[in-house]
């Protein structure tokens, strides 16, 4: 069974129809990268998997289940982990606090107010951190952290609650382009290993057609174009979309 | 109907007199997002100076209007003097801190005018050519208290124009509606910024010189304007003149009329009427959500970690002579010693929701004063000895707690603030209106330990150890996953719910916990005392558990603890050795926030951190 699926999503802002019956699936384990011009409604479509707007209309499954309508955090508890475009830590701890939060929402001792946080899911955190290249900073608070590690506290934070659905939202944004090839593999690599679905829109396209294992190409609210990388490249609207006529679009 | 008619015109005339301070404020608070403190105290000074003026001028037309438009803009130069030498640095603090040092100048404004002034109700001339009154209805109405109503629309009709009409105006307006954007465009920010800050102090002086043929100055128009001018822009939505001018007229004529039909609801009529506005419109009537506010500290929050060693000896050997001084204490002294053990948990319970929560609280004096007001009233009602009564002051306090915060943790920045005062208001007033219950002003009398804790040294031994633990307590639970949760959803609320954390319930059970615990310091303070009145709960007290937790720092744990101390062994000190101890206090204030922005114990802890290295 797919882990994700999407049907017919709708989505307008005022007059603007930004997301206009778009459906998809996503399997277990397959890395499915989501792109479109600027405004072609990747952030909509994705701020309506895991709650963060509702759908006018549509419908979102989770593993079979309806989580159309459901709180950001009720989707998490399912089993969707998120990073964002502009990253979201907790700036006043540490990378390790800031895992060791996750999983302490995913056991549910978040309502505990005696046994110190410093001893709580230190080892299973640690090992998270350290599965992600990130041990050594552990001990370092987010609020000064360069901006490439904070994507990566994020995609531990992400993890700490076993996904069976990963949703990035430009997993790569602002970071130099070895880095980006290096979090993307690990990504992949994690995928497979754990099975996870992960979903992701991307603007730079070598990270696209390099680790996406299937791509959806979104334009002006629809999909204009789904498959494996090397289709959609030769795909000639896809081509117009973004090289075409890219000044009247918006593209680039 | 004669009566309702004059009625109507004179919350007309209050609501002119209401709008000219409050537009200032509002207007201030648009562009430089300074919650100005001592706009009541521009308004005290405007009619201290229009009533100089106008009494040593010569008499008639010129020498009164003179008089007043000097003083207004006498006013003008002082808010001048005030932005360059203090508000100007500033701008980039944590909005607390900006209030922080307004209330110092509040505190330094009463003594100055004290001195200059003395303490005696000043009585003015009344306004040339609008002596008389004049017939309406069959009924004699004052001229000038209708000169003040037209005087409010102009006033309104001349500041939207200014505002629409004029480049200045319309860079205000950029600025208001986006600061950041408005400064990248290139506007000069510092002079916009004074003379902002000019115009809003001048329009406060006005109205306070309007007010001298109306009533009597004293020194306690400060806080009485200021409390009603930030309901009238709160209500408006902050920033929105228009707002301002139609929650003015709102709350002038339900002052007027609420007299008429319910003589005793006028005291907490205004706080309803805001609360019930804030909760159905969280932003005011016609403000916009504010642009993310930002961080309680402009950067960063800093980690916490376990306290140094250095900090730990130095809790340890203050607590110790805490414990093996006092049989050596006379008195006086225990009773000192007494109350700062109680303010040390009332400042830890406030740190809880303001630090680690993020949240400002302008009333928390409710859940003290509830305390008191649980523990009195078991006493007197149901002869409950002490010990019950200690044990249904925090939970009286907690009670109302969970259920006032419902409503306040919901909304965000100064609006939840606001509210948080409209209840603690409200709560006031019911303490000195219920006479039959509360005994009103006298209060309850005869609140007294047990036997066993009547001896003041067992007394102190009682406190210190009740608050000591419940302020120990208040620490494990910040470093609990509790308080790691109320940290998380501060930081960053997009993460903390995309982790599974309920923000709401998160800072709704904070709110209560910091109820609850300032529920127990307000009870142990009524058996201290012997007695409440309604002052326990009342505005001055909310400020002082401001201060205290300010003072020491919002950012460290140790701060609520340090800043207690500090500030009233301060004032103790400050009220013993001289007269002008609101000039010296102010002025402390003032220089803490200028020199130690981070609070004492920030400040403590940055040198500490320069000097060993990363913390």
């Amino acid at each position: 069974m797919a882990t994700l699926e999407a049907e017919a999503l709708r989505k307008s802002f005022g007059g603007i129809e930004a997301v206009r019956g778009v459906s998809f699936a996503v399997q277990p384990g397959e890395m499915l990268a989501l792109i479109g011009p600027n405004g072609a409604g990747k952030s909509t479509c994705f701020n309506m998997l895991n709650g963060q707007l509702r759908p006018d209309a549509g419908r979102v499954r989770l593993a079979g289940r309806d989580i159309t309508g459901l709180a950001p955090r009720q989707v998490w508890r399912l089993g969707v982990g998120r990073t964002f475009q502009v990253t979201a830590t907790f700036g006043s701890m540490t990378v390790l606090e800031n895992v060791q939060m996750a999983l302490l929402s995913h056991h549910r001792r978040l309502g505990g107010l005696w046994t110190p946080v410093r001893r709580m899911d230190r080892a299973p955190a640690e090992a998270l951190l350290a599965r992600l290249g990130m041990a050594e900073q552990a001990g370092r608070p987010c609020g000064i952290l360069a901006y490439g590690d904070l994507k990566r506290v994020e995609l531990a934070v992400a993890l700490a609650n076993d996904p069976r659905l990963l949703l990035m939202d430009e997993p790569t944004a602002g970071m130099a382009p070895p880095e980006r090839a290096a979090l993307m593999a690990l990504t992949a690599s994690l995928a497979r290993e754990r099975n996870i679905a992960v979903l992701f829109t991307e603007h730079d396209m070598d990270v696209v057609f390099s680790h996406a294992s299937r791509v959806l190409v979104l334009d002006r609210g629809t999909l204009i174009a789904e498959g494996a990388p090397a289709e959609v490249r030769a795909n000639p609207r896809v081509r117009q979309v973004y090289l075409g006529s890219g000044a009247m679009q918006g593209g680039y | 109907m004669e009566t309702l008619v004059l009625q109507a015109l004179s919350g007309l005339a209050s609501a002119s007199s209401l709008f000219l301070v409050a537009s200032g404020l509002t207007v201030i608070f648009g562009v430089s997002r300074i919650v100005n403190f001592a706009h009541g105290s521009f308004y005290m000074l405007g009619a201290y100076l229009a009533w100089t003026l106008v009494t040593s001028l010569p008499r008639g037309h010129l020498g009164f209007w003179g008089g007043v438009i000097g003083a207004a803009l006498g006013v003008g130069l002082v808010g001048l003097v005030v932005e360059v030498l203090l508000l100007r640095r500033i701008y980039r603090a944590p909005e607390l801190f900006q209030l922080l040092a307004t209330f110092g100048v509040v505190l330094i404004v009463q003594d100055l005018a004290l001195l200059a002034w003395g303490a005696q109700d000043l009585l003015g001339p009344r306004a040339p050519g609008l002596r008389g009154s004049t017939g309406i209805l069959g009924m004699r109405f004052p001229d000038y208290e209708l000169f003040l109503i037209v005087v409010g629309p102009v006033v309104l009709g001349l500041l939207l124009l200014l505002f629409h009409r004029t480049r200045w105006g319309t860079l205000v307006r950029a600025a208001t509606a986006d600061r950041e954007m408005a400064a990248a465009l290139g506007v000069n920010q510092r002079l916009l910024f004074t003379s902002v800050f000019v115009l809003g102090s001048l329009l406060a002086g006005l109205g306070g010189a309007l007010q001298v043929p109306r009533e009597s100055v004293n020194l306690h128009m400060d806080l009485s304007i200021i409390v009603q001018a930030f309901v009238v822009v709160v209500v408006g939505g902050l920033g929105s003149l228009t707002g301002a001018a139609l929650a003015a007229l709102l709350i002038g004529e339900l002052h007027a009329f609420g007299i008429l039909v319910l003589p005793k609801i006028t005291l907490v009529l205004v706080f309803l009427v805001m609360a019930v506005v804030l909760v159905l419109r969280p932003h005011g009537l016609l403000g916009r959500p504010q642009d993310r506010a930002q961080p309680a500290t402009g950067g960063a929050e800093p980690v916490i970690g376990p306290a140094p060693r250095p900090l730990l000896r130095l809790g340890a050997a203050a607590l110790l002579a805490a414990v093996v001084l006092p049989p050596f204490a006379g008195d006086y002294a225990l009773s000192v010693l007494t109350e700062i053990a109680i303010l040390i948990l009332f400042a830890a319970s406030l740190h809880l929701i303001m630090g680690p929560g993020g949240m400002a609280s302008f009333g928390h004096a409710a859940y003290f004063g509830m305390g008191a007001y649980g523990a009195a009233l078991a006493a007197k009602w149901l002869a409950a000895p002490m010990e019950l009564g200690l044990a249904v002051a925090p939970l009286a306090a907690g009670l109302f707690g969970l259920v006032f915060g419902w409503f306040c943790v919901r909304l965000s920045g100064v609006y939840s603030a606001m509210l948080t005062l409209a209840f603690a208001q409200i709560t006031w007033s019911v303490a000195f209106q219920w006479v039959e219950l509360t005994g009103g002003d006298n209060g309850i009398l005869g609140v007294w330990p047990a036997a066993w804790a009547t001896p003041k040294l067992v007394y102190y031994y009682l406190t210190l150890t009740l608050c000591i633990g419940a302020t120990l307590l208040l620490r494990r639970v910040i470093h609990a996953p509790f308080g790691y949760a109320l940290r998380a959803q501060r930081d960053s609320a997009l993460r903390a719910e995309a982790i599974g954390i309920d923000a709401f319930r998160t800072r709704w059970l904070a709110f209560a916990l910091a109820a609850v615990m300032a529920g127990l310091a307000g009870g142990l303070f009524a058996y201290a005392k012997g007695s409440v009145f309604p002052t326990f709960l009342d505005i001055p007290r909310s400020v002082d558990a401001l201060l205290m937790v300010l003072l020491g720092g919002v950012q460290t744990l140790s701060g609520p603890i340090i800043g207690a101390i500090a500030y009233t062994g301060l004032q103790e000190q400050l009220v013993r050795l001289t007269d002008l101890w609101r000039l010296l206090l102010g002025g402390v204030i003032v220089a803490l926030v200028l020199f130690f922005p981070q609070g004492l114990a920030g400040a403590a802890r940055a040198r500490w951190e320069t000097r060993h290295g990363d913390a």
